[in-house]
């Protein structure tokens, strides 16, 4: 190398970091802005909720804008987010969030898509003490860790399913069920897991059939030949959405007649789309259904919010955006109430949060999960040709009744 | 440990037919690359992609309204083409070196694939329909979808198909000219670049003949061919190159272990158990050629 090229590379990285310098110190709150950071997955396997989740937050972000902002001390601020994507990798997005903290300065940042993820981040902003609204982590180990400046607007992973035993043994008189069930090896699928087994204990049920899903498997034929032997009266099924896809296909391919089938991941595998009349009488646990009746001012309800959100971006919302969504009106109020940008008070503000979005109520408890939010379940109703998901727990938001049992395969068209 | 397949009959029937139609796709998928191996020298780390790039064409014509199951026509010719240019592109570079750089690049291959396929078609797991019901045994005891059926068929097929090319055709005569020596084929006239280019052409269309057929037996999802080439490479191991009954055989084998493993030892173990056994099979055979290598001396 010559030295007129050094010099150059010399002189480059000079104003490199003077740029880096300056633009830390511009970062945060400037020029009516208020600067927010996420690491989000938009390439790699988590890309498409990523983006949902994306598309949640520019939503909510163009409202607030849209409907006056943010007012703290007598001044209107405006929020802005600045985007890296984590490629799918904790540890990309735990080094992204250092650089979202420590390079552009952001003081607050909204999670990630995916549990995993979130677990990746969480001890980075904890460290920098910058508070960090989540909407996409539901693994019950975030809460469990003493996390201070973590804040979830979700229901916990372990809520998941619960209902659904409950409502197992319900339709059993009150009897005690045989649970089936078989879970993906992920924090988050063996969260889900460990609320089944609480639920077991609590309703003296018996899970005889306890199966784990290995990451990469697209065959569960012997998990279901068991079922077929031992008769069961629910079949519990997480593993992300391969998880709900396999498990409606071969249990309509091998003919499992289960009285009961409860699921996660429905929506975001578009079960009813996929497998059409196959996935009919399928139970799914949702964090969110635009039926259900909350309300707030900026996006009115879940219906109204179906149909803006479809009409930005071309789709029927997951509620992996209304939660995203939700996060974002989650950190206006707060800094509203704090009427300062001190991160300590803003946090406090935060950790005071009592109110009703169109996603649902939000509380935190003391690890920072939504205490005030109950799980839905829907259930696929096909009439003809297509099939819809239909909220039939918990009965105060409840659309349909809850059709009980699924007509063995013998009876279906 | 579970044992109940032990006291149910029913149960050991059931996997016995799952695993031995399972293991016949994968068969397919293994002569590919017993094939492209014993001529190039090459371990396709690659391969699982191959397969699923095939299952994505599938899908994609199910998109379009098309019977999926007519991916296993469409998919092996476009498939041949993907892998002609394959080698027209990396393969011929590596060709003559040490294996050690035809893994490092078909590794490479198989990550350029894989980000390609999640750019294009998505993360979303996704399944195509057939539509073909089931066959039912026993007294609805015992079920087979008919897909899984189909697939195995259809492997059969293109197995006996290929079988007999390799043996009637020129071109089939010229790869086995090349497989057996190179340099003497050359000599004789064979033009073994092109023999080369027209294996992994072959090879990659079979993988898309598989590929079609996982689309409408199982699942698709751009990350998970790795454990296609796992098992294919397996069944190569244990049957040789070159060796199509053996393949065929070693496939099923494969599939009902992975079948009986599932029930005995748990869901979890599945993939792990295939592992398992690649450890242990490589081990005994190691264990094999010392001792013929002890007679030698």
């Amino acid at each position: 190398m010559n030295k007129i090229a050094k010099l150059f590379i010399t002189f480059i990285s000079a104003i490199t970091l003077t740029l880096a310098s300056i633009s830390s110190s511009f970062a945060k709150v400037e020029d009516g802005y208020i600067v927010l950071g996420s690491a989000i997955s938009l390439t790699g396997k988590y890309s498409s909720n990523g983006v949902h989740t994306q598309n949640g937050y520019n939503m909510a972000v163009d409202r607030i804008n849209k409907m006056g902002g943010v007012k703290v001390g007598g001044k209107s601020y405006k929020f802005e987010i600045i985007y890296y994507d984590d490629e799918s990798n904790p540890k990309r997005a735990a080094q992204l969030a250092e650089r979202l903290i420590k390079q552009d300065g952001v003081h607050y940042m909204l999670g990630p898509y995916s549990s995993g993820l979130t677990k990746a981040i969480a001890p980075v902003t904890e460290k920098y003490k910058i508070p960090m609204v989540e909407a996409n982590g539901a693994s019950r180990s975030l809460f469990t860790k003493g996390y201070k400046y973590l804040f979830a607007v979700l229901s916990p992973a372990n809520q998941y399913l619960e209902v659904a035993i409950d409502l197992a043994v319900e339709k059993n008189g009150g009897k005690p069920v045989k649970i089936a069930q078989a879970f993906e090896q992920d924090a988050f699928s063996q969260d889900v897991r460990l609320g089944i087994l609480d639920a077991a204990k609590r309703t003296g049920s018996k899970i005889i059939i306890d199966d784990k899903l290995p990451k990469e498997l697209n065959d569960m034929a012997a998990t279901l030949a068991k079922v077929k032997a031992t008769k069961p009266d629910v079949l519990v099924v997480s593993g992300h959405t391969k998880g709900a896809l396999t498990a409606i296909r071969q249990i309509s391919e091998m003919k499992v007649d289960v009285p009961m089938l409860a699921m996660t991941h429905c929506d975001a595998a578009k079960l009813s789309k996929q497998h059409g009349k196959n996935s009919e009488y399928a139970l799914c646990a949702s964090q969110w259904h635009k039926n259900l009746s909350y309300k707030d001012k900026f996006f009115g309800g879940g219906k109204k919010y179906d149909k803006d959100f479809k009409k930005e971006f071309g789709y029927a919302p997951p509620y992996q955006s209304a939660e995203s969504s939700a996060a974002l009106l989650v950190f206006k109020d707060a800094f509203e109430r704090a009427d300062s940008f001190d991160r300590d008070k803003v946090r406090d503000a935060l950790k005071a949060t009592d109110m009703q979005t169109f996603y649902g109520n939000i509380k935190f408890g003391p690890g920072g999960q939504n205490v005030a939010k109950p799980m839905i379940l829907f259930q696929v109703r096909c009439k003809g040709d297509t099939c819809e998901n239909k909220v039939v727990a918990p009965t105060k938001w409840a659309s349909d009744k809850f059709f009980h049992p699924i007509p063995p395969w013998s009876e279906r068209g | 440990m579970d044992f109940l397949i032990f006291q149910a009959p029913m149960l050991m029937v059931q996997a016995s037919m799952d695993g031995i139609l399972l293991g016949i796709l994968f068969a397919l998928i293994a002569y590919g690359m017993a094939l492209q191996w014993g001529v190039m020298n090459i371990i396709n780390i690659a391969q699982g992609d191959l397969v699923i790039l095939g299952g994505y064409i599938a899908y994609t014509m199910y998109l379009a309204g098309i019977h999926p199951a007519w991916g296993v026509i469409v998919s092996p010719i476009i498939m041949y083409f993907v892998g002609w240019a394959l080698y027209k592109l990396v393969i011929n570079k590596v060709v003559d070196r040490d294996l050690f750089i035809s893994i490092l690049a078909t590794f490479g291959i198989a990550i350029v694939f894989q980000q390609l396929m999640n750019f294009i078609f998505g993360a979303d797991v996704v399944v195509a329909q057939s539509g073909y019901g089931t066959t039912m045994l026993f007294d609805n005891s015992v079920t087979l979808p008919n897909s899984k059926i189909f697939s195995a068929f259809i492997s059969l097929v293109y197995a006996v198909a290929l079988v007999v090319y390799m043996k009637k055709s020129r071109l089939g005569r010229a790869i086995r000219a090349t497989a057996q020596n190179a340099r003497a084929a050359k000599i004789l006239g064979v033009d073994t670049e092109k023999v080369y280019a027209a294996t992994f052409g072959i090879n990659a269309a079979l993988c898309g003949i598989a590929g079609a057929l996982i689309s409408i037996t199982l699942t698709l999802h751009p990350y998970v061919g790795l454990p296609y080439t796992v098992r294919s490479f397996m069944i190569v191991i244990v049957a040789g190159l070159g060796n199509l009954p053996a393949v065929a055989i070693s496939g099923m084998g494969l599939g009902l272990f992975e079948e009986f493993a599932d029930y005995i030892l748990g869901t979890e173990f599945r993939i792990g158990a295939v592992f398992m056994l690649l450890v242990f099979i490589l081990v005994y055979r190691r264990f094999k050629l010392s001792k013929k290598r002890e007679y030698l001396k």
